[in-house]
């Protein structure tokens, strides 16, 4: 299991040290800074051995987290562990930084003590922790028996990461379905690798424990109701979803632990009682029949040993009463590049030098239109026999459509204590696609 | 650092730093004013000093003097302070156990507390609390909490056992705790069960034989059951435990799978690589024709591809699995190529492994793709990744047959672009490609040949002369090729070396008019000049096969080779099956066995795959060292990095030795005398007709060898080829003779002799055994206790044939230095115990530390200059070895043959001062001056070494080498 866990800055000083087993002594803080912080070469491994001892590391911003332990761990966990300890952190005090980590270093400590037992992570929900671990200093002087029972129950029960008699005056839930779309093209204009990967936000501001049933265009669950005959209520799909013909092809999701996934198993039906405010329902990933929003048409012209013709045209590929929002296109230009001249006939286009790039911005694009932009850069000659190696032009965007074609069908929500039904819930629903790593080479 | 002390707010400004002596005061005072914060009556006050200590505590001051004032201040009734209060104890008490003793009684109180957060804060910090005193009092609160109405406690109380065990695990069988503990695992709160399983899953595995765990059908429903239930980390450690039950029969197995599968939608990637472990494991034992099976394939596939887009160091943990998996099960991922091809801004190491895994998968249906990505990459910026994407190319050549073609021409593409690391690395895989395919794509030698001049690494150089030499039929200036390589010989590095040696006596074979001279240059080079054993003996063996047969050496040297085998760099099936076993841990990750990176014996046992239903195996407990019991259809033949030193020597060194040996039947007697004269006569009279002036001037030629070599020789070739285990050839490094270290009397009949050796850099343990009991011995097995520099056979101690009575067999066991590490008295002691079908002997034997010197042991002037001074004149040890004959030049060769590198030479007053630098296996430096007084027999030794108990040791070894 993890035996101690080092949080330093970008010197390499210790921010937080706490050692939970025996077999990790004080020098083990050091061999890290000198092997892995201070090494000279870039990291090429996320998990170090040294000296018999294997230390994992993640960084964020310049903050370095660090796991330690001599034994065979499950490796997976320890990165799953730091990932959620900087969830965590972030829930509590913002943006891991060297000065929010001093300032809270009391916290941390608390934290550490409460989510991490002799090295085996403990319940980490954030919603669960607050109830007792605040900022403000430990919960727990002035409560009443129930309430620590409470406390108690919440941490360590079935339902962990939902307390119970939350009461809201409107019930209300936000559902985003926010898709980023990846794409690697090859020169030709063919697809050498495209998929989805989608997430299913829900902000829920429910009363009571709610029971959650949540609908989607699931390829298997709508062509079992095609089979079977029987027109499901829920098939006419209350929310969004303005026809909900189509079904697609999920390759695969993952769901958030509130999921019961025996029953998503055996029946491919989703639900769940929700944590309380934001929090993420599912993942899902989709190699077919994706909608690419965006074409991107490459030509590039070595004009001498001293200058580059470059054309690039984007085109849109959606409804025409649709609008794509922030769009960067990235074409990279060499190292020796001494000047560039840069024609667009939409937006705006600038030659960034320290970034090696010209960046063509354009606030708003329609769909179903084309835009060009050509360059003219000129090359400083250098006897590098090297040749440059051409990265990939790459694309940003914002789309108001799910590029997998995912709809959702349904979010039904049933509270039998309490005098609230379905109806009288508030529903949203939201679609966003943006690019993931959207490159064409050229 | 400067944090801490902006905590403390540098309340010194009064008095003036200019000494380092009121430094000291300064921090004294630091702590003094510390301590009379920690006594003020204000709380607050009080609560902000706690915090000074602590942040100092951090950033590694030492604060323990203040341990009373702090310990004081855990009397409160504020939970923060007291939290701050027990983190100081945990560091602290160790170092003060007296003092700790303070503490327990306010520990044994809060254990009674009505509020159960302070209850499982006191039960949790006094399990972290390593003093033994406390332990004692810590059982009573303990037992209590383990029976506590409040889940949150008993799920703290079941960590809190596997704490106490570690510090004193009698204590712990003896007040009963480990039955509680059983019994939690029945607990109603499914947190309780995964806490408890995983303690008693951290227990059992320092009892590898104890029946802790007690898994059978009703447990593992109960923990089926909580795992629907309980947190995301609880279900890794249930699911972990899973792994390790072996399920009665196939139906039970597909019970367990069926109910294990839903975890593959976690969105926890260790919750899915565990749930992957259980069922890779338990599909092992389904047959394989039922629907099931398939069913099973083709869900894992999803979970597998979506672990890829995870956060990149996840990413690389599963990278690292699925190449296990890929290994294992080819047709789970066979149709998911496309999602391993690298992203641009992927990390270098998520790179490196998406590249093993699409080499691994690739196949004729999907190879133009794989190729046209492989190019891609080859013009990318990383050295490292673009050399792996050209050996990629070479590897989808040699695997996929019909590829072949594509992959050299695309190769030589990017040759063409000169850039140099590419151009190398191409010609070291088209290498292998000849190797595969004889005879269908010389055409390209040519634009090889174009690119000599470039190659500076050694593999390439290699690559490039092997090339030369075995088609020097077809390559017109082949000699002159060769001949500009032998200008520089002495610094070619040895592969080159031994290369060249082979290639030219290649092209000699093949063209003798016109290169005896070069042959014969290349001979005395190797053999006279050279300070390596290998590179000689070669000389030596190709010199006496000319002299004597020229058709057998014919027969060897140009011997057809065997095809090189398609899978290269497989994990060895045992091995695999037991990563298998591991796959989300550490030992998935570095494709290494626990017990290579495992200190002590937690977690060392080794694991296997049960058995496929029906094939008769049934046996529960998994055993050390007998076979695996599902074996792969076709076992594939991998690729030793190094081939072993018969196939070295008869030239497959390119060539991987596969099962079929040479068939060269050495029929041939060698007189001892014979060695240059008759013999060469009749490859020039009799095959090739040649100048006479050659055999002339072959066997003119100044050769003086050895004395030692005359006897063996004559025992004819069978000798010559045995170098692996032959004492009695000169190796370079001296070799002790075997002594008996277990004598018949003592071991049922069983004597064993040996020494220990450092040959190539692998150390050896050479061993004799002779059966002197009346009946046969079989099923050797060999052990060693732990030792200093944690010496560990590398291998099984292979006796291939039952040893019958009277027989003695020769065996050298070579050796890692991975094992775990003890020091013993003597230091160089080993103990060992082997087995056999009769009994298990121990003796104990003592290694020359010799073995222990790397060959990378050449430490740099100024390196060394400064070292010697940087150690303490206290660790210097002077020695003096007398009757010693040698000049200082015959004592600089002989030491270096045994890995003591001489740096530097200075001759003052008649006595030569030789400075020497050793290096041993665990990286310790040994540095020696090495004073030779003309004229005087005796010798002086000063050793210096940062570990000075090796210092008798290396004198002892100096006293050997030198006077042997």
């Amino acid at each position: 299991m993890i035996g101690g866990l080092f949080i330093y800055n970008h010197k390499g000083e210790v921010l937080i040290s706490r050692v939970y087993r025996d077999d990790i002594g004080r020098n083990a803080v050091d061999a890290f800074r000198v092997n892995v912080i201070h090494a000279r070469q870039q990291v090429r491994s996320p998990v170090t051995n040294i000296a018999r001892t294997s230390f994992f590391h993640v960084k964020r911003a310049n903050i370095w987290l660090a796991a330690v332990t001599k034994q065979n761990v499950n490796a997976a966990m320890v990165f799953e562990f730091l990932y959620k300890m900087c969830d965590v952190m972030t829930a509590y005090f913002g943006k891991i930084s060297e000065e929010n980590i001093k300032n809270n270093f009391v916290l941390i400590y608390e934290l550490l003590d409460e989510i991490l037992d002799f090295g085996y992570p403990q319940n980490s929900e954030t919603g669960a922790l607050k109830t007792f671990i605040t900022q403000q200093g430990i919960k727990g002087q002035h409560q009443t028996k129930e309430e620590q029972s409470q406390i108690t129950s919440q941490v360590t029960g079935q339902i962990g990461w939902r307390r119970e008699g939350i009461k809201y005056r409107r019930n209300e839930l936000f559902l985003d379905v926010l898709e980023s779309v990846n794409l690697l093209m090859s020169p030709q204009g063919q697809v050498l690798s495209a998929h989805v990967s989608g997430r299913v936000v829900m902000k829920s501001y429910l009363s009571g424990m709610p029971e959650c049933k949540f609908g989607m265009n699931d390829k298997i669950v709508i062509d079992k109701q095609g089979k079977g005959g029987t027109t499901d209520e829920a098939g006419k799909s209350e929310l969004g979803g303005s026809s909900g013909k189509q079904s697609i092809a999920i390759d695969d999701c993952t769901f958030h632990q509130c999921v019961r996934l025996s029953k998503f198993d055996s029946e491919r039906s989703i639900s769940f009682i929700p944590p309380d405010g934001e929090y993420e329902l599912m993942r899902y990933r989709t190699t077919k029949d994706i909608i690419l929003p965006f074409r991107v048409i490459p030509l590039v012209r070595e004009v001498g040993r001293t200058k580059l013709e470059v054309k690039v045209v984007i085109k849109s590929n959606f409804k025409p009463s649709l609008l794509a929002q922030k769009i960067e296109v990235r074409i990279p230009t060499p190292l020796n590049t001494s000047g560039v001249q840069v024609i667009c006939m939409k937006g705006k286009a600038k030659y960034k030098a320290s970034e090696n790039a010209i960046v063509w911005k354009i606030k708003r694009m329609a769909g179903m239109k084309e835009s060009q932009i050509s360059a003219e850069i000129e090359l400083l000659p250098t006897n590098d026999k090297k040749k440059w190696a051409r990265p990939p032009i790459s694309m940003n965007f914002e789309v108001p459509f799910a590029p997998s074609g995912l709809k959702v069908r349904y979010l039904k929500v049933f509270e039998s204590k309490l005098n609230y039904s379905d109806h009288d819930v508030i529903k949203w629903v939201r679609y966003i696609g943006r690019s993931g790593i959207y490159e064409t080479r050229c | 650092m400067e944090w801490a002390s902006q905590l403390c707010e540098n309340r010194h400004i009064g008095s003036k730093m200019t000494d380092s002596k009121y430094f000291t005061t300064t921090k004294k005072g630091e702590i003094f004013e510390l301590k009379a914060e920690l006594n003020s009556d204000k709380k607050e006050k009080k609560k902000e000093a706690v915090k000074k200590v602590i942040a100092s505590m951090t950033v590694g001051k030492d604060v323990s003097a203040l341990f009373p004032d702090v310990v004081n201040c855990m009397q409160t009734d504020n939970l923060e302070l007291k939290k701050l209060v027990y983190l100081y104890l945990m560091n602290y008490a160790k170092s003060q156990p007296d003092m700790a003793i303070m503490a327990v009684n306010t520990f044994v109180k809060d254990c009674e507390d009505p509020n159960p957060l302070i209850r499982a804060l006191a039960v949790r910090t006094m399990g972290c609390i390593r003093v033994d005193k406390i332990t004692e009092y810590l059982c009573e609160p303990l037992r209590k909490c383990l029976k506590d109405e409040d889940p949150y406690v008993r799920k703290t109380a079941a960590v809190c056992v596997a704490k106490l065990h570690d510090i004193n695990a009698q204590l712990v069988e003896d007040q009963g705790f480990l039955d509680t503990l059983k019994d939690l695992i029945s607990d109603s709160n499914p947190m309780v069960v995964a806490n408890a399983v995983a303690a008693l899953s951290e227990i059992a595995e320092s009892h590898p034989n104890s029946n802790l765990l007690d898994l059978n059908p009703q447990s593992i429903n109960k923990l089926l059951t909580a795992l629907n239930e309980c947190t995301e980390w609880g279900q890794i450690f249930i699911l972990d435990c899973l792994a390790n039950y072996t399920p009665r029969d196939d139906r039970e197995s597909q019970s367990i799978c069926e109910r294990v599968t839903p975890r593959l939608s976690h969105a926890n990637s260790a919750v899915v690589l565990s749930a992957v472990k259980v069922l890779m494991k338990f599909m092992e034992m389904l047959p394989k024709d039922l629907d099931y099976y398939g069913t099973l394939l083709k869900k894992l596939a999803p979970p597998l591809v979506t672990l890829l887009s995870a956060e990149p160091e996840l990413q690389y943990v599963a990278l690292r699995n699925i190449n296990l998996i890929v290994q294992k099960r080819p047709e789970i991922l066979k149709h998911e190529m496309k999602v391993f091809f690298v992203k641009y801004n992927d990390p270098i190491y998520v790179k490196l492994e998406k590249l093993d895994i699409m080499i691994r998968l690739a196949s004729q249906a999907n190879i133009a793709q794989v190729l046209a990505e492989l190019k891609e990459y080859a013009t990318e910026v990383d050295v490292d990744f673009v050399r792996k994407a050209v050996r990629a190319i070479g590897r989808c050549a040699i695997k996929v047959e019909q590829s072949a073609e594509r992959c050299v021409s695309t190769l030589l593409d990017l040759i063409q672009t000169k850039v140099n690391y590419v151009v190398q690395e191409a010609i070291v895989v088209i290498k292998d490609i000849f190797r595969k395919y004889p005879n269908k794509y010389e055409s390209v030698i040519a634009t090889l040949c174009e690119n000599l001049d470039s190659l500076d690494e050694p593999e390439a150089r290699a690559a490039m002369i092997w090339i030369v030499g075995e088609y020097a039929e077809r390559i017109d200036n082949a000699d002159e090729l060769l001949e500009s390589f032998l200008e520089g010989f002495h610094d070619e590095s040895t592969q080159v070396q031994l290369q060249l040696l082979t290639a030219i006596v290649k092209l000699f074979l093949k063209k003798p008019t016109e290169t005896q001279e070069l042959v014969q240059q290349v001979l005395s080079l190797a053999t006279q000049d050279s300070d390596n054993p290998d590179l000689r003996d070669r000389g030596y063996i190709y010199w006496r096969l000319l002299s004597t047969d020229p058709v057998a050496a014919k027969e060897v040297v140009l011997a057809e080779k065997p095809l090189i085998s398609e899978e290269t760099d497989l994990i060895e099936p045992t091995l695999l099956e037991e990563l298998i076993c591991h796959i989300g841990t550490l030992a998935s990750v570095y494709h290494k066995p626990p017990s290579a990176f495992v200190e002590g014996s937690r977690g060392v046992q080794h694991r296997r795959l049960p058995a496929r239903a029906g094939s008769g195996e049934s046996s529960e407990s998994p055993d050390v060292g007998q076979p695996v019991g599902a074996v792969p259809d076709t076992p594939p033949a991998v690729i030793p990095s190094q081939g072993d030193l018969l196939g070295d020597l008869l030239n497959l060194d390119l060539a991987p030795p596969t099962s079929s040996a040479p068939t060269v039947t050495p029929s041939m007697q060698m007189g001892a005398m014979d060695l240059l004269g008759g013999g060469l006569d009749s490859l020039l009279g009799g095959d090739i007709a040649g100048s006479p002036a050659m055999g002339a001037g072959l066997a003119s030629a100044p050769v003086v060898m050895p004395a030692s070599l005359g006897a063996p020789v004559s025992s004819g070739l069978d000798d010559l080829f045995d170098l692996g285990g032959g004492v009695g050839m000169p190796t370079g490094a001296f070799v002790v003779p075997k002594t008996i270290w277990l004598p018949a009397m003592k071991a049922k009949g069983l004597e064993i002799s040996g020494t220990f050796a450092r040959r190539a850099g692998v150390i050896q343990m050479e061993l004799s055994l002779t059966n002197k009991a009346m009946s046969v011995m079989t099923d050797f097995a060999i052990q060693f206790n732990r030792n200093s520099f944690g010496l560990a056979p590398a291998g099984p101690l292979q006796v291939l044939t039952p040893l019958s009575p009277n027989q003695t067999t020769e065996i050298s066991l070579p050796l890692s230095n991975v094992g775990p590490v003890m020091k013993m008295e003597p230091l160089n002691n080993l103990q060992v115990a082997v087995k056999n079908n009769i009994d298990v002997f121990y003796f104990s034997c003592q290694y020359p530390i010799s073995i222990l010197f790397v060959e990378e042991g050449k430490m740099e002037r100024q390196v060394f200059l400064a070292t010697w001074k940087d150690i303490p004149n206290d660790n210097e040890t002077q020695y003096q070895i007398k009757d010693c004959h040698l000049n200082s030049d015959a004592a600089t060769t002989r030491l270096q043959s045994s890995n003591i590198f001489t740096i530097a030479k200075r001759t003052v007053e008649g006595q030569d001062m030789l400075y020497q630098s050793i290096k041993l296996t665990n990286g310790i430096w040994v540095l020696v001056e090495l004073r030779v007084q003309t004229g005087s027999p005796n010798y002086m030794l000063s050793v210096k070494c940062r570990a000075p108990e090796v210092a008798q040791l290396v004198y002892q070894c100096y006293e050997m080498v030198l006077k042997n």
